[in-house]
């Protein structure tokens, strides 16, 4: 069974070893997903699973056969920026650009999460109710993403104004 | 990574058939079992993938059964742990970042091993845990993040799960298939302590497969919590980690279950604090008083004699806390 990416069956590697990451950007040359760590620790490399965010490094790509990865080359259509990225230009959501790809993908599998009431540490209640996207609900829920140049701010901003109920939060 | 080969398991006597042979490892999620293979600390010839397993998450009575191969993320929302066994999702969130909560497992995540640097580092320091004998170069080395109870002479390690101490305050039961079918153990028995043999992480056999978590009806739970203390507010291992909860009648401890993360080799239940509060006055003297006596034969290394007075502290305000949301 192949794997699936941005919509495209694609045959697994021969070697298991490699992983999800690797596969994306050696193999695939799909070089919008960026290894930073390579460890679990940066978020960089974050593509969405069925929609859901992993970490393309800790995964070898033979364990997601059959299920389909979206990258960050899969979001825009017909040369149409996906509305987060536009707002992630908008608001400078960035500096240097290596953790965008992993940012932005993050948020959309992070948006996914909130619809489906999967609750953070930040969440004061566990009752289930539904969870209010605050500006520190959101900077917990997106904390597995580093960004070294310190864009967090615009990023944050761009989420908000994207997916949020209120436009803007207090800053 | 040294090469291996890699089978998806259909259920849990093929996994076993095949996990237990020699140098097998069962992958769950990956999560730190690729992190390690990368790193040749683990070196498998052979990964079993065990995340197609049952991963059902279901309330059986007033208690839960928990498939071993449940995302961390979908334990933490499921609606029977939220209300509960709150302190069961609150240990979950505190954990590892939402990208890694939605690709680890339950059972991969109760078998990860330390982050102690040293045993990490396959190059430069010796380690008794990834190469028994060898000596420890953390006992007398940045052993800031190390253990203060429970340790050996030949290893300081902490486990670092925080789903774990969750799991040995409520008194979990870890059911097993393994090459004579199907047991059951308690949690506390799943880890143990390094003493002269820190390779030997488990009580488990060869082969052996967590296949469920189940947790026993505890109404208590519902006035429970998982309070963290760490070097930044998220997605960092934990210095001292306390998991609670606590029953009061007539403000007197009628019951209470602790455990600690961050402070051991493997999720430590406080049952010397528990016993002393048992029958005593619902206040801040009591609580202080029980986590003295845990802490009583904490062992000080040269970086974290801190975190004895730091577990003091998190147990009374855990324990506080929960005075404030009686149940």
């Amino acid at each position: 069974m192949p794997i699936i990416i941005n919509g495209t069956d694609q045959a697994l590697p021969d070697d298991p070893r490699v992983s999800l990451l690797d596969f994306l950007r050696e193999h695939l040359h799909l070089f919008g997903t960026k290894k930073g760590c390579d460890q679990g620790a940066c978020g960089a490399c974050t593509v969405l699973v069925d929609g859901e965010r992993i970490l393309s490094c800790l995964g070898l790509a033979i364990q997601y056969e059959g299920r389909e990865i979206l990258t960050v080359e899969g979001l825009a259509s017909d040369g149409t920026l996906h509305p987060l990225q536009q707002a992630f230009v908008e608001h400078d959501g960035l500096q240097c650009g290596y953790c965008t790809p992993g940012q932005i993908c993050s948020a959309i599998g992070m948006i996914g999460e909130v619809k489906r009431g999967v609750p953070s540490q930040m969440t004061a209640a566990l009752s289930g109710a539904p969870v209010k996207l605050s500006s520190d609900e959101l900077r917990e829920r997106m904390s597995g993403n580093l960004c070294r140049c310190g864009a967090h701010n615009g990023i944050v901003q761009a989420i908000i104004d994207t997916y949020g109920e209120q436009r803007r939060v207090a800053e | 990574m040294t090469p291996f080969s890699y089978s998806r398991a259909h259920d849990a006597a093929e996994a076993v058939a095949f996990g237990g042979q020699a140098a097998a490892r069962y992958l769950g999620g990956g999560t730190n079992l690729v992190d390690l293979m990368r790193q040749t600390v683990e070196k498998p010839d052979r990964l079993v993938d065990v995340s197609a397993l049952p991963a059902e998450i279901e309330a059986r009575g007033e208690g839960l059964w928990i498939g071993a191969a449940a995302r961390n993320t979908a334990v933490a929302a499921h609606e029977a742990v939220r209300t509960r066994y709150p302190l069961l999702s609150r240990a979950i969130l505190a954990g590892a970042s939402a990208q890694i909560r939605n690709m680890a497992t339950v059972g991969g995540n109760i078998l990860q091993r330390t982050r102690c640097a040293y045993f990490y580092d396959h190059a430069g320091s010796r380690c008794n845990k990834r190469d028994p004998g060898q000596g420890c170069d953390a006992i007398d080395g940045f052993n800031r993040m190390h253990a203060i109870l429970g340790a050996s002479a030949s290893c300081v390690a902490t486990h670092p799960s925080d789903m774990g101490v969750a799991l040995a305050a409520l008194d979990a039961t870890v059911h097993l298939r393994g090459r004579r079918g199907e047991r059951t153990i308690p949690f506390a028995a799943l880890h143990r302590l390094p003493e002269d043999h820190p390779e030997i992480e488990t009580g488990l056999e060869p082969g052996d497969l967590i296949t469920a978590m189940e947790l026993a009806p505890l109404p208590m739970a519902r006035n429970s919590l998982y309070r963290k203390v760490r070097d930044r507010s998220s997605y960092a291992f934990a210095l001292v980690s306390v998991a609670a909860a606590l029953e009061v009648e007539g403000g007197v401890v009628r019951a209470v279950r602790l455990a600690l993360g961050g402070v051991a080799p493997k999720p430590w239940r406080a049952s010397l604090a528990e016993a002393a509060l048992i029958g005593k006055p619902a206040d801040a003297h009591s609580f202080r008083a029980a986590a003295e006596v845990e802490l009583a034969a904490a062992k000080p290394l040269r970086d974290n004699g801190f975190k004895i007075e730091l577990a003091r502290r998190a147990i009374v305000a855990a324990l506080t806390d929960l005075l404030g949301e009686p149940s």
